[in-house]
């Protein structure tokens, strides 16, 4: 029984790391650049949620809506006044400021509420599932992340299936330059994209903190690494990709914690991310793309 | 015996015949060129040739050495050396330098020597300039040594190119579509330098170009290929007239 | 025509002497400085760990600049570095007396287990490219600071016990010792370095650098940086050069974790010190000082390390500052339409008088 209950909270924590790899896949598939601030949006999320539900006593669905918000608007902002300037740019530019407006998210949110951890209320009141006569019981946050990340996964397939909007996504990934040429907007598509990746980070913040609930400045960035590692693991730009990713890294690091060592579970999710990029370098369901010389 | 001795290569990529039974015999020093439409496959045999892509079938004999399914490396230490059809220098060196890593396989002596400058390192570094302006002078890029190569212009750019590849003191030269960018001009300032390396150097040269003027100009013998696969070959002037090639070329 | 070549040559060196020149300058200007009775001790503090994050950005330039690789994992080549240095000198203790000498070998030692460890871990991560060669490095650096955590490593009279446990599990005699004590790490580390000695290493980093880059293996390595495929049809063995370099590179982060190592009374692997932020910091200093510029490495350095220690003053707003500073500079050097504008403006200046040679 103890394996099963550490195997959903693994797929729960899993879908938390599917949830914040999503953002950063869709971003990479489409604007080609890694957006390592993405991390700290999730900081942002749950911070912003926790001031809303403790300052206004309020209903966590204000508090999840108002992170919503916030965040949707913080990633195009940061996606306007930081990357778009740099767009032509090397990648190696791209990045270093894309950790610029990681430290800078960090270091406000320091400034603001300082480095002493938060106490997160959990925004999910349903009690947890007993089964097996007790011997089995599924926690309330773990359902519902594990609920949200379907509903997620099913809602952003179709948008991007069957809307315009979707369907210009997937051209600029493919070709930004032929997009241009069949009256797409790139800079509007991209800045779409921003918008859904961030708020799909601002989720995962919420579901995050009310499984792990102490909030610090620094709280998005080992979650923001490990849900990269997630898309890359499942091949970056594909977005069933970051899903299957994201879940069986969540998976591998609860048994490991369990069954290995704490201190490892780190590092065995890095050697497994290793030995996939070493056997298939383009991620369990990425495209193989060959130089032209 | 054949400087360069091609039979039956083919390669596919997902089921499409890229280059299919392609063959061709280049004596020494002849100066040959690959013609066809675009998509014909012609760039594709160069990257077969020098082993960026390895051939499904045939096999490849460079002055009786076969060096089919080689790496890139080997083959270009076995003699054949090339220039891309979207120019590919080392931007941020200096033309000098361009020249020096072309020199590299020719001119060793160790990471070692290098780090503590022993007396090697001086020897064969002031070989390596001595030989590396030599050839500079040749294409008359000389007084342009110490220039970053992204910073020449266009046409300076391909003789470099074609500079760095001579300096690999190959037995074969491959250039693919030299005079591309160019205007009448410089095309035919190139066809002079081209003639000038074959006999300067004693260089069997193999080249791609659409430009007819410099094919009829310089070719002695041409291979035309369509759909991946060899049209017809023969001396330029009969294959220039060969009333398949004018249908290949404008459509039915 | 050959007196051109020449030139270009004897700028490089007068280039390399003048970087040379700003190291020693620094170390005379600091001797001075403290005769002078005017080092405090929070600047006398400061000494070593600039020396250390000088080596490291230099070291990292090699991998970033010359070689043109991204790597984010060079905190963890000074980790093996700090530790396997700080492990000798611990270990051969009774066998060695003098300190300086072994302060010594174990930055021999440091350098070799780094450059081994460089070579190990080169050989998978340099197949793969950009992006993925970034985060691989990343996942390397993170998992060599959890393994030195867990890492308990003893001696007694039948030799070295290792364990990945805990101290009982070393089975020591009892009159044993626990050199690597897990998260704990190594205490008791004599403090060997010295800024004279940080100086030094500097120098030897650079020496080796400069030189590397100047030479044949130095081309081959940036002509594989500016085209690969180019390279390739010219002879270079691509596998073997970026090997070379990013062992090199990480051989010399190894020298800096020794020097590190060696003026801690106590080290062990936090995720400030050997974590990816590290390695990110590193990076920092190499972009502000021009990727590919190793005396801009060296000067951005001095300056991030020792700026932020010194506004103590302005303590809550200093890493904003720095992440501001950051994004503003890449903004300015690298947005397309800032470059063209800079151009413009050059060009206005310059007066038209056309555009001259690199």
């Amino acid at each position: 029984m103890s394996f099963l209950s550490y195997f959903i909270n693994g797929i729960s924590l899993g879908s938390i790391y599917a949830i914040i790899a999503l953002g950063y896949t869709m971003v990479y598939g489409i604007a080609k650049m890694l957006n390592f601030a993405h991390g700290d949006i999730i900081m942002v999320g749950a911070f912003t949620t926790f001031t809303v539900v403790s300052t206004h006593s309020g209903n966590p669905l204000v508090g999840i809506l108002a992170a919503v918000l916030v965040c949707t608007v913080l990633g195009v902002t940061i996606e306007r006044v930081a990357y778009r300037p740099l767009r032509g740019a090397s990648p190696l530019a791209v990045l270093i400021t894309a950790i610029g407006v990681s430290y800078l998210l960090q270091n406000v949110a320091l400034l603001l509420f300082g480095s002493n951890s938060k106490q997160f209320t959990s925004v999910v009141n349903i009690p947890a599932l007993k089964l097996a006569e007790g011997q089995l019981s599924i926690s309330g946050v773990t359902m519902v992340t594990i609920a949200s990340c379907i509903i997620i996964m099913i809602v952003l397939t179709t948008f991007i299936n069957k809307t315009k909007m979707g369907q210009a996504m997937l051209a600029v990934s493919e070709d930004k330059g032929a997009a241009t040429l069949m009256g797409i907007d790139v800079n509007r598509t991209i800045a779409v994209t921003f918008a859904i990746g961030s708020a799909l980070a601002a989720i995962a913040g919420v579901l995050l903190c009310s499984a792990y609930p102490s909030l610090t400045p620094y709280t998005g960035s080992m979650p923001g690494i490990k849900a990269f590692v997630a898309a890359v693991f499942g091949g970056i730009g594909s977005i069933p990709g970051a899903m299957i990713g994201g879940i069986i890294l969540g998976v591998i690091e609860n048994l490991s914690k369990a069954y290995i060592s704490s201190q490892l579970s780190d590092a065995i999710v890095f050697s497994v991310l290793i030995i996939v990029l070493l056997v298939r370098p383009t991620g369990i369901l990425g495209k193989t793309i060959h130089e032209k010389v | 015996m054949a400087m360069l001795e091609v039979k039956n290569l083919s390669i596919s990529f997902g089921g499409l015949k890229a280059v299919d039974d392609f063959h061709v015999t280049i004596e020494k020093g002849q100066l040959y060129g690959l013609i066809g439409p675009n998509g014909a496959g012609k760039t594709t045999v160069f990257n077969l040739l020098t082993g960026v892509y390895k051939p499904d079938s045939g096999s490849i004999e460079l002055d009786g050495v076969n060096i089919t399914g080689r790496r890139t490396i080997d083959i270009n230490q076995g003699g054949i050396a090339r220039t891309f059809q979207n120019i590919r220098l080392f931007k941020e060196l200096s033309v000098l330098d361009n020249v020096k890593v072309g020199l590299h396989n020719h001119h060793p002596y160790s990471t070692l020597e290098g780090i503590f400058r022993l007396p090697r390192y001086y020897k064969v570094e002031k070989e390596m300039n001595e030989k590396a302006m030599e050839l500079l002078k040749v294409f008359d890029l000389d007084q342009e040594s110490g220039y970053k190569a992204s910073n020449l212009p266009y046409g300076k750019q391909r003789k470099l190119e074609i500079a760095r590849a001579l300096a690999t003191d190959p037995k074969l030269l491959l250039l693919d579509e030299p005079a591309a960018g160019m205007n009448p001009n410089e095309t035919k300032e190139l066809m002079d330098t081209i003639r000038f390396v074959r006999d300067h150097f004693d260089m069997t040269i193999l080249l791609i170009e659409h430009d007819m003027k410099l094919v009829s100009g310089i070719c002695e013998k041409l291979t035309v290929l369509n759909f991946g696969q060899v049209l017809t070959e023969g001396e330029t002037s009969d294959v220039l007239n060969d009333p398949q090639v004018i249908t290949a070329y404008l459509g039915e | 025509m050959k007196i051109k070549a020449k030139g270009v040559t004897n700028q490089t060196t007068i280039q390399n002497l003048i970087t040379y020149a700003i190291v020693i300058l620094f170390w005379v200007f600091i001797q001075i400085w403290s005769m002078a009775g005017q080092m405090t001790s929070l600047l006398n503090g400061l000494l070593v760990p600039i020396c250390t994050y000088v080596i490291l950005a230099v070291s990292l330039n090699l991998t970033v600049g010359i070689l043109g690789e991204l790597s984010l994992g060079h905190a963890g080549f000074m980790c093996v570095g700090a530790f396997s240095g700080a492990f000798f000198t611990k270990a051969m203790a009774s066998v060695i007396p003098s300190v300086g000498l072994r302060f010594a070998i174990a930055l021999l030692v440091g350098a070799a287990v780094a450059a081994l460890f460089g070579f190990l871990i080169g050989i998978p991560v340099l197949r793969l490219k950009g992006d993925y060669l970034a985060i691989v490095t990343l996942a390397f650096g993170e998992i060599i600071k959890n393994l030195i955590n867990v890492l308990y490593v003893g001696k007694d009279s039948r030799g070295l016990h290792l364990s990945i446990k805990d101290v009982a599990s070393l089975n020591l005699e009892p009159e044993g010792e626990v050199i690597i004590k897990g998260a704990q790490g190594i205490t008791g580390t004599p403090k060997a370095s010295t800024f004279t000695v940080g100086i030094l290493l500097v120098l030897l980093a650079l020496f080796i650098i400069l030189n590397l880059v100047n030479s044949r293996t130095g081309r081959a390595i940036m002509a594989i940086r500016d085209n690969r495929i180019a390279a390739e049809s010219v002879g270079i063995n691509i596998t073997k050069y970026k090997l070379l370099a990013f062992t090199i590179s990480a051989s010399i982060a190894g020298v800096a974790g020794v020097l590190y190592s060696h003026n801690l009374s106590s080290l062990a692997a936090t995720p400030k010190n050997f974590g990816y932020n590290m390695s990110i910091m590193i990076l920092v200093f190499v972009v502000l000082g021009g990727i590919g510029n190793i005396r801009g490495s060296i000067i951005a350095a001095v300056i991030l390390t020792a700026l932020p220690e010194l506004l103590r003053s302005l303590n809550n707003y200093r890493m904003l500052i720095y992440a501001i500073v950051l994004i503003v500079m890449m903004l300015f050097n690298s947005a397309p339409k800032a470059i063209a504008m800079r151009e413009r403006l050059m060009e206005r200046i310059k007066g038209g008088k056309g555009k001259g040679a690199a």
